[in-house]
C-alpha cells in the first residue's frame, strides 16, 4: 500500500501539478495578452484527442502535436488582413467543432467525450500522474530557464535583440510551454477550462506582485489553493471536480480584485483627507 | 575602430521600399546622428543595426561579440505587467544592486529605484532606459528619439549628459531625433536620411547642404549656430530656438 493507491490523493496531486506549471506560465499569457491563443490552442487540444483515438498514438503525443500545428496556422494566418482576435477565435472554434466530429466519426471506441471537455480527475491514475509531474517540471524548468530573456522580450522586442535575444525563438518556447500544459491539463480540467487555470491565478496574484517574479509566485500559490480547495468542496457538494476547481479560482479572483479595490480606495480617501 | 559596416543596404516593410542602398558606418567613440522626416528610414536603419530587421538585399557588419545599449523610441510596459524600476535594470542581466543604482544616478534618476515602471513620467521613464542601456557597458549606444516627451531645456540636458558619458565611457552613440538643431549640435556626424542617404557630414556641413536645405529648409542653420555658441542655454537662445523650431518643422510638414 502507498499514498498513491487513494484516488483522492492522486487526485491532488494531478490537480497540484498541473496548478503549479500553470500559474507562472499564466503570468506570461497575461502580461503578453495572449489569453486567446491559449484558448486556440487548447480547443485545438480535442483534435489531438480525436487523432491520438483514431491512430492509437498516447494522447499527450497527439494532443502536442495538434497544438503546435494550431500554434503555427495562427502565426502564419495573422497580419494578413484580419484582426488577430477574430483569427484566434476562427481557429479556436474550428479547433473545436473540427475536433468533436472527429471524435464522433473513431469507429468501434465508444468515447466519454464529457471526459476530455471537462477533465476527468478522479479518474487520474499513476501513468497520468507521472505525465502531469513530469510535463510540468518540463514547463517549469523551461520558464525557470529562459526566464530573463522571455521578460525581456515581452516588454519589447527590440529591447530583446539590442541584448542578443531572438525574440522569435522565446516565442517559440512560450508556444511549446503551452502546448505541453494544454496536453498534461486535459485530464484535470478539460479542454474547455485549462484556459481558466493559465488566466485566472495570475489575474488574481497581479494586485499584491511589485515584480514579475512575486506575480509568478503568487499565482501557483492560488492556483494549487484552488486546485486543492475545489477538489474538497467538489468531493463533498458531489460535483464535477475540474468546473469546481475553476469556479473555486475564479472565487479567489472576485476576493482578489474587492481587496484590490478596496485597497485603493483607502488610499484615494486617504490622499483627499491628507491634501 | 568600425563597429557597424552597412553596405548597399535595401530594406522592404510589407512589400513597400523603406531604405533603398544605404551605406553607413559607426566607429568607436563617435556620435553620429540621423535625421530626415517622418518615413524616411531612421528607425528602419536602426533596427537594422540592431539586428532586428531582415534586408532585402545588402550587407550589414557588425563587430563580433559588440554591445549595444538601446533606448527605444517608446516602450509600452502592460499594466498587468508589475515591474520596478530595479528590476526592469536588471533584464536580461543581473546585475548588483550597486550597480543598478549607481547607473540610475549616472543617468540623473537615483531615486527612482523602488517605483513601478507604469508610474514614471515620460522623462523619467527616459532616463531609466538610458541607465539600463548604460548598465551593458555598451561599444555602441543607440538612441532612438530619446527626447520624447521631454521639454526643449530638458532635451538639451539629457543630449549634454550623451556627450558627457561618451567622453568617460569612449562609446559610440547613435540616435535618431526630431530636434534637430539641439542634437545636431552634440553630433561629430550627421547622416540625412530620406529613404536613402541624401547628405552626410559634420553637423555644419550637413545643415548647408542643398539636400538637406531641400528637407528642412535653412530655418534651423541660424539655431545650430546660436546653440553651438551658447552652451549655457540663456533665455535668449531658448528664444531663439523656439522661433528656429517652428519654422523648420512647417517646413517639414510642407
Amino acid at each position: 500500500m502507498s499514498l498513491l493507491d487513494s484516488f483522492l490523493i492522486r487526485a491532488a496531486l494531478a490537480g497540484l501539478g498541473v496548478a503549479l506549471a500553470a500559474a507562472p506560465l499564466g503570468c506570461f499569457v497575461v502580461w503578453r495578452r495572449m489569453a486567446y491563443f491559449g484558448d486556440a490552442t487548447a480547443h485545438a487540444a480535442i483534435l489531438g484527442v480525436a487523432l491520438s483515438l483514431a491512430f492509437q498514438l498516447p494522447i499527450l503525443g497527439g494532443v502536442l502535436i495538434c497544438c503546435l500545428a494550431m500554434a503555427a496556422a495562427v502565426t502564419a494566418l495573422s497580419g494578413r488582413g484580419h484582426g488577430s482576435d477574430t483569427i484566434l477565435g476562427v481557429a479556436a472554434h474550428s479547433a473545436l467543432a473540427f475536433g468533436l466530429v472527429a471524435v464522433s466519426m473513431i469507429p468501434g471506441a465508444r468515447v466519454d467525450l464529457s471526459a476530455y471537455l471537462f477533465g476527468d480527475i478522479l479518474a487520474v491514475g499513476r501513468g497520468d500522474l507521472a505525465v502531469i509531474w513530469g510535463g510540468g517540471a518540463v514547463v517549469l524548468v523551461l520558464l525557470w530557464w529562459r526566464w530573463s530573456a522571455l521578460l525581456t522580450t515581452t516588454l519589447n522586442g527590440d529591447l530583446a535583440r539590442a541584448s542578443g535575444i531572438d525574440p522569435e525563438r522565446e516565442q517559440r518556447i512560450l508556444t511549446f510551454a503551452l502546448a505541453l500544459v494544454v496536453a498534461v491539463a486535459i485530464k484535470v480540467v478539460g479542454v474547455l477550462l485549462i484556459a481558466a487555470l493559465l488566466l485566472i491565478p495570475a489575474a488574481a496574484a497581479r494586485p499584491f506582485a511589485r515584480t514579475p517574479e512575486r506575480m509568478a509566485l503568487l499565482a501557483a500559490a492560488i492556483g494549487g489553493g484552488a486546485s486543492l480547495l475545489g477538489l474538497r468542496l467538489s468531493w463533498m457538494a458531489d460535483t464535477p471536480a475540474g468546473p469546481t476547481i475553476v469556479a473555486t479560482a475564479a472565487a479567489l479572483f472576485a476576493l482578489s480584485a474587492s481587496a484590490a479595490g478596496l485597497h485603493r480606495s483607502r488610499r484615494a480617501a486617504k490622499g483627499v483627507s491628507g491634501g | 575602430m568600425t563597429l557597424v559596416s552597412i553596405a548597399g543596404l535595401d530594406v522592404a516593410l510589407d512589400g513597400r521600399p523603406v531604405l533603398t542602398g544605404v551605406d553607413f558606418q559607426i566607429s568607436g567613440g563617435e556620435i553620429v546622428t540621423l535625421v530626415g522626416p517622418n518615413g524616411s528610414g531612421k528607425t528602419t536603419l536602426m533596427r537594422s543595426v540592431i539586428g532586428a530587421v531582415k534586408p532585402a538585399a545588402g550587407k550589414i557588419w557588425r563587430k563580433p561579440g559588440l554591445r549595444i545599449g538601446y533606448v527605444p523610441q517608446k516602450l509600452h510596459v502592460d499594466p498587468t505587467l508589475p515591474l520596478t524600476v530595479g528590476r526592469f535594470l536588471s533584464l536580461p542581466v543581473r546585475f548588483s544592486r550597486f550597480e543598478t543604482r549607481a547607473a540610475l544616478e549616472q543617468a540623473g534618476a537615483g531615486l527612482l529605484f523602488d517605483r513601478q515602471m507604469s508610474e514614471l513620467s515620460g522623462g523619467q521613464f527616459q532616463r531609466v532606459l538610458l541607465a539600463r542601456a548604460l548598465l551593458a557597458k555598451p561599444e555602441l549606444l543607440i538612441l532612438d528619439e530619446a527626447t520624447q516627451g521631454l521639454d526643449q531645456p530638458g532635451s538639451a540636458a539629457f543630449y549634454r549628459q550623451i556627450e558627457t558619458i561618451r567622453d568617460e565611457t569612449g562609446c559610440a552613440v547613435l540616435m535618431v531625433s526630431h530636434e534637430l538643431h539641439v542634437v545636431m549640435a552634440a553630433s561629430d556626424r550627421v547622416v540625412c536620411l530620406n529613404g536613402h542617404v541624401c547628405c552626410h557630414g559634420t553637423p555644419e556641413h550637413v545643415s548647408s547642404a542643398p539636400e538637406y536645405r531641400a528637407l528642412f529648409g535653412s530655418g534651423t542653420q541660424g539655431a545650430l549656430a546660436l546653440y553651438r555658441h551658447d552652451h549655457d542655454h540663456s533665455h535668449e537662445s531658448a528664444c531663439g530656438h523656439d522661433h528656429a523650431r517652428d519654422n523648420s518643422h512647417g517646413t517639414a510638414a510642407e
